[in-house]
């Protein structure tokens, strides 16, 4: 990819700043990996896009992960081979397959799975013991993402962060549990434990503020303002109906405000607690002034050091820590003289086997899944490839639901969300329920069936392709290209909108502008009658199949994109 | 809420502002039939529209900001706050570029009156928003992209 040598030295030079460990060797004991010498007097401690995941999983990250514009070949934008080399880790490492889909299978198989609130915990109070006061912040999207989240109406989740110890937290798909259901958690079970934080939601008619737009806590003597940035298109890529007195967007001028009035208050550190996506969150960087870091989530960018973004008001962090409880963010701040002085930065793969599990959540764990065992373990069908989801096209585990659907609902074409969240499954191992309710637990899972025209298919291809790759990080909404099942395509994400989409097929035949196709679907952002969820179709699928091997990945034909580091063929 | 309610209307009152909220369906155009221009609001393209309100399309970029969501929420209701700080304005009025009728508002300023209003247009596609201020005989433009997704699949 052809770093220039002054990239090169400002990358070593962030590297070592941050605390990247640059010796990585696959032999390095847990005490070496999680044994972090405590910095400065302000520590903050940040997960995000848990998705629900109680338990150690598998994650495979993406092996497509697009930029355009200018974010072409730029931070997260860069996957595989490219990302080991910019930030300078060794492959086959377990640093390796943390940060990367290379050699997945082989790689999980040996460092085993990731995540799990137990593990978590236990790093997370090893981290803590070194650095009293210090806050742990969760960035959502952690009450959405698997049956017993769904099933307990959020419960598990929001009791197992408690217990986890979450001092601040914003949100996403926290509002698909509807506006009622968040205001309920904040004002009874956050009373006295977690601050729910975030400036840019607004009561539609009235405009004001719905939630503390940020809070100040003291950490060691240090005034430290948090202020919350939850998914300003929340109720354009979630049903709206959910959240219809409340609008979002992204409110960058507020948040200049809030920063302001935060450092008015006293705050000597201001941290924004985001959930705006990674592209998101450099462009507010360069555009607001006096946040000393950017803490984000949203596109599930794992970016193991900091990215410095300077603004009028001097320089900006901009953090984003990855997915599933995959990782946990380390950021410690030397405070003084009245600012941020200095700053060393660690992000921690969290492995479930070098961390033993913290008993009291692992009690936790056990008795919330225990009513719901029989139905989270059926074993429905045996996996013969790797099942993944993330990355800008189909994933196999999308392939899977698309396949599902043209079968169980008599389709000519599908359509499946391009989600970010869901777990693996490694060949060879059963594909449980549970497994499919990674992938599909929504509070809106209905099942569709339509008749669309080839110019309405067109129009949902070009809509959805500009929501990723419009080249202003603020017309993006972050989620990945919608996943197809029969149909194929070309594309040019260089293009515009209206532009990208080519060379639409069906078994071979060009797409018909005016002919009508029967295209099943979920997740419809629409207020439509209630039916069969997709798990259902999925399952009944997996339960006529003995194995699953995916006979054809249906990605399209992508235009343009060979040279950018943010492709790697398999 | 009430005690809220009553300050925001006291509020708008206290801006001597001279509405034509024909996009917000507040009033009636015909209500209005003093300021009411049917040629301009009927006009298809914007600047058939910007002539037929103001008696010609030629205008400057100025100092005319729009606040506006950059991805609406919701189609019909995209609330727009245009400010500028030009002296003596006598109007301010809105397009939505894409719409089949373009002009949304236009609201009639008395001289003295801070360049300010905020209404909500109706848009039925991705479109540009320009606002145009007339001050001294002239016409001053701004412009913000705004766009319409059938949403879905985020995150």
């Amino acid at each position: 990819m052809g770093l220039t040598r002054r990239e090169f030295l400002q990358m070593m030079a962030v590297a070592s700043a941050a605390g990247v460990n640059l010796s990585t060797s696959s032999a390095q004991a847990a005490d070496n990996l999680y044994s972090i010498p405590k910095f400065g007097n302000v520590s903050l401690l940040h997960f995000t896009d848990c998705h629900a995941q109680l338990l150690p999983i598998y994650f495979r990250e993406p092996n497509i992960n697009l930029g355009v514009g200018d974010m072409k070949g730029n931070v997260p934008h860069i996957v595989g081979n490219a990302f080991l080399k910019k930030y300078n880790i060794k492959p086959g490492s377990k640093e390796a397959h943390a940060f990367s889909f290379l050699d997945f299978e082989n790689a999980a198989r040996r460092f085993g799975k990731v995540g799990g609130f137990a593990h978590l915990r236990t790093l997370v109070k090893q981290i803590r013991a070194q650095r009293a006061g210090s806050l742990l912040l969760d960035g959502g999207d952690t009450w959405q993402g698997s049956a017993t989240s769904l099933w307990t109406n959020a419960q598990d989740m929001v009791d197992a962060c408690k217990l986890l110890g979450v001092d601040v937290m914003t949100g996403h798909w926290e509002f698909t549990f509807g506006a009622e259901r968040v205001q309920e958690v904040i004002e009874k079970d956050f009373q006295d434990s977690i601050s729910f934080v975030a400036q840019n939601v607004i009561d539609a008619e009235w405009g004001e503020g719905v939630f503390d737009p940020y809070v100040i806590k003291e950490v060691n003597g240090v005034p430290v303002a948090i202020i919350g940035q939850a998914f300003p298109y929340t109720p354009i890529a979630n049903p709206r109906y959910m959240v219809e007195k409340w609008s979002f967007g992204i409110r960058d001028d507020r948040m200049q405000e809030m920063v302001n009035k935060a450092r008015d208050e006293g705050a000597k550190a201001v941290i924004v607690l985001s959930h705006n996506g990674m592209d998101v969150d450099l462009k507010m960087a360069s555009r607001v002034r006096g946040i000393d870091a950017i803490m984000g989530g949203h596109t599930h960018d794992a970016v193991p050091a900091p990215v410095e973004v300077s603004n009028a008001g001097g320089k900006t962090l901009v953090i984003n820590s990855g997915s599933n409880g995959k990782f946990l963010s380390v950021l410690d701040l030397d405070v003084k003289g009245g600012k941020v002085a200095g700053y060393k930065f660690n992000q921690l793969p969290v492995f479930s086997n070098l961390l033993p599990a913290d008993q009291e959540m692992q009690d936790y764990i056990d008795s919330v899944r225990k009513p719901y065992l029989a139905r989270l373990n059926e074993k429905l069908a045996v996996a013969e490839d790797t099942l993944y989801r993330r990355g800008n096209f189909n994933g196999t585990f999308d392939q899977l639901i698309c396949d599902a659907m043209l079968e169980v609902k008599d389709a000519e074409i599908a359509f499946s969300p391009g989600f970010r969240w869901g777990v693996s499954v490694l060949p060879g191992d059963d594909i449980t329920f549970e497994h499919v309710m990674t992938q599909t637990a929504i509070t809106y899972a209905t099942s569709t069936l339509n008749e669309l025209d080839g110019e309405f298919i067109k129009t949902v291809l070009e809509d959805v392709a500009d929501n990723l790759f419009n080249a202003d990080p603020y017309y993006q909404q972050g989620g990945d290209m919608v996943r197809v099942g029969g149909l194929k395509y070309d594309i040019d994400p260089m293009e515009s909108i209206g532009k990208r989409i080519t060379n639409m097929t069906l078994n071979g035949k060009a797409i018909n502008p005016k002919k009508k196709y029967k295209v099943a679907g979920w997740a419809s952002v629409q207020q439509i009658p209630e039916g069969k969820p997709i798990w259902d179709v999925v399952a009944e699928y997996l339960r006529s199949k003995k194995t699953i091997k995916i006979k054809e990945l249906n990605v399209p034909n992508i235009k343009g994109m060979k040279s950018n580091p943010g492709y790697e063929t398999l | 809420m009430s005690m809220k309610r009553r300050t925001f209307l006291q509020g708008t009152m206290a801006g001597s502002v001279v509405a034509i909220a024909t996009s917000a369906g507040l009033l009636s155009p015909r209500a209005v039939l003093a300021a009411w221009s049917e040629k301009a609001f009927e006009a298809e393209n914007t600047p058939g529209a910007i002539s037929a309100l103001f008696g010609s399309d030629a205008t400057n970029d100025g100092d005319v900001q729009i606040k506006a969501p950059d991805i609406a929420e919701n189609g019909a209701v995209v609330p727009i706050t245009i400010t500028s700080g030009i002296k003596n304005i006598e109007a301010i009025a809105i397009f939505v570029d894409k719409n089949p009728r373009p002009l949304a508002a236009n609201f009639v300023l008395g001289g003295a009156t801070d360049g300010y209003v905020s209404t909500r247009v109706k848009m039925g596609k991705t479109s540009k928003l320009i606002a145009i201020v007339k001050a001294g005989g002239k016409l001053h433009s701004g412009s913000k992209e705004v766009k319409v997704t059938i949403g879905g699949c985020g995150g």
